[in-house]
């Protein structure tokens, strides 16, 4: 279970998070909501300890992970149970799609031998579509949508309990974003794991959600299973799934 | 009262860049005596920063060892002093230019690079996916790149140096009209070992400052383009300037008194 309890965060004077409180519950998929700068990749930023929050908690399995230290054994263990899709991708040009994706297996505690790595990188590069030929290109050689699925087999190569997906869809073609989507739903359920994902994209929420939440003004303004979303009666949420220019979002025209 | 506080203010700034510059340097080293260790990234930093500049390493000091020669010449020729030549271009490639040139294209061609790269990574987010790939960034691209510098710059400094005389020497013996022989034996003989040992110690220093700077920008760039452009610059405007500070006060060290 991850649980975030009133977590704040500000840059200089801007107040991104003001008390965020939110529940996820092992082995759930829950897709946060809100519009550009309302902060989502701060919360997601500041479990993983990329980011550190001003106050407040964040408890991974009983364990406030705000406290553990950079660099420490602990981390690296805790961070050993992540996955993470980034939403460019963040893939290393340097090197080669397979050392990508096998880049936890070849060094650090999770190591083992080059070949054995290699095989499970095509493994999961098969698994979300790709070809193992693939395998020996450089990232900027691959299409947008190829770059997703590799770093998409990146997150899940160490099989972790807990992938967050930062924007999955973001510059892709609508085809190619319900592909993935479908494909980030098929992974999170066989593997069993609990997913936070990020977006705007409300294809994405109905294909990877079972809870949704939606941020605004630095604070969780709903939080409820996928179904309840479009009968919730709240005017923020009822706008940004619309997505309407009328409401109480203020939009800049 | 204005101008007073605009002044306090510099102060103030330049003293906690002092400190970022001096906690992001001890944080480097301290990793050299903490595992993991990542000896492959070194050894490609090793290529990278050493072989790879040979070239320009030597272009540049050739030339400067040649024209040297020149101007030695047709300066003591006012005082006929003529044959100096060799001597003088023995330690002024040796004690000052070669470490001084070599160390600003290092800060021309591998701080720029360094800087560059490492503030794409930190823009396109690759800095934190290797933060949640359980690795350090510290460890993994500053180490390699610093320590990789440091060591391989003493070697870049002592081919430029040798270039350099070897500039000398060819305009020395084929437009000054030197014999040969007498022009290596002059250089030989009167090169001392606190001349080398300073060259190479400053190609150390300088090696060091180089990659440092490159790695220190590079990590605190801004986003976007025009980020990663100000990290750049910045890299090497510091990295030249403090490369010449560091020049004056090794000279001081090794030299004066």
């Amino acid at each position: 279970m991850i649980e975030l309890r009133g977590v704040h965060k500000a840059f200089g004077s801007k107040e991104v998070l003001r008390g965020v409180d939110l529940v996820i519950p092992t082995g759930e998929s829950m897709v946060i909501i809100g519009g550009s700068g309302t902060g989502k990749s701060v919360c997601l930023k500041s479990v993983l300890g990329l980011i550190a929050p001003d106050r407040g908690a964040i408890m991974v399995e009983g364990q406030d992970v705000t406290q553990l230290r950079q660099g420490s054994s602990e981390r690296d263990t805790f961070l050993a149970r992540f996955g993470m899709l980034f939403q460019g991708g963040a893939l290393f040009d340097s090197l080669h799609v397979w050392e990508n994706v096998a880049f936890r297996l070849l060094r650090g505690s999770q190591k083992r031998p080059k070949d054995e790595a290699r095989e499970i990188a095509i493994e999961k590069l098969r698994r979300v579509g790709l070809t193992p030929d693939v395998a020996d290109q450089f990232p900027g050689e691959l299409s947008g949508g190829m770059q997703k699925r590799v770093g998409l087999a990146r997150a899940i190569a160490a099989e972790p309990e807990i992938i967050f997906f930062d924007e999955p869809t973001t510059g892709l073609d609508p085809i190619m974003s319900g592909v993935i989507n479908e494909l980030i739903r098929e992974i999170v359920v066989e593997m069993g794991a609990t997913a936070i994902t990020i977006t705007h994209d409300m294809s994405s929420v109905r294909a990877i959600a079972d809870k949704v939440a939606m941020l605004h003004g630095g604070k969780i303004r709903w939080t409820g299973p996928v179904a309840e979303m479009d009968n919730s009666g709240d005017p923020y949420l009822t706008q940004f799934i619309t997505g309407s220019a009328e409401g109480p979002i203020e939009s800049v025209r | 009262m204005r101008f007073l506080a605009a002044i306090g203010a510099f102060v103030l700034g330049a003293l906690a860049a002092i400190g970022r510059v001096a906690i992001f340097a001890f944080d480097t080293i301290s990793h050299l005596a903490r595992p993991p260790w990542y000896p492959r990234e070194f050894g490609v930093q090793l290529l990278q920063i050493g072989w790879n500049s040979l070239p320009v390493v030597g272009l540049t000091t050739i030339f400067t060892g040649g024209a040297l020669a020149l101007q030695i010449f047709a300066g003591g020729a006012r005082f006929s002093a003529e044959a100096v030549v060799p001597q003088i271009v023995a330690i002024g490639m040796v004690r000052e230019l070669g470490p001084v040139l070599v160390g600003l294209m290092i800060a021309a061609r591998v701080t720029s690079s360094v800087a560059a790269e490492i503030a794409t990574m930190k823009v396109t987010e690759q800095i934190d996916a290797l933060v949640t790939l359980s690795t350090n960034p510290m460890k993994y691209l500053t180490l390699p790149r610093v320590l990789a510098a440091t060591v391989v710059m003493p070697v870049l400094v002592a081919v430029g140096d040798t270039i350099g005389i070897m500039g000398g020497f060819l305009v020395g013996v084929n437009r000054l009209g030197f014999n040969a022989s007498t022009y290596l034996t002059n250089t030989i003989d009167f090169l001392e070992w606190v001349d080398i040992v300073s060259s190479l110690s400053k190609g150390a220093v300088f090696g060091f400052i180089a990659a440092l700077m490159g790695c220190y920008f590079g990590m605190r760039s801004q986003r976007g383009a025009a980020g990663v452009g100000a990290a750049t610059k910045g890299a090497v405007v510091a990295a030249s300037v403090l490369i010449l500070g560091a020049n004056f006060i090794l000279t001081e060290m090794f030299f004066a008194g």
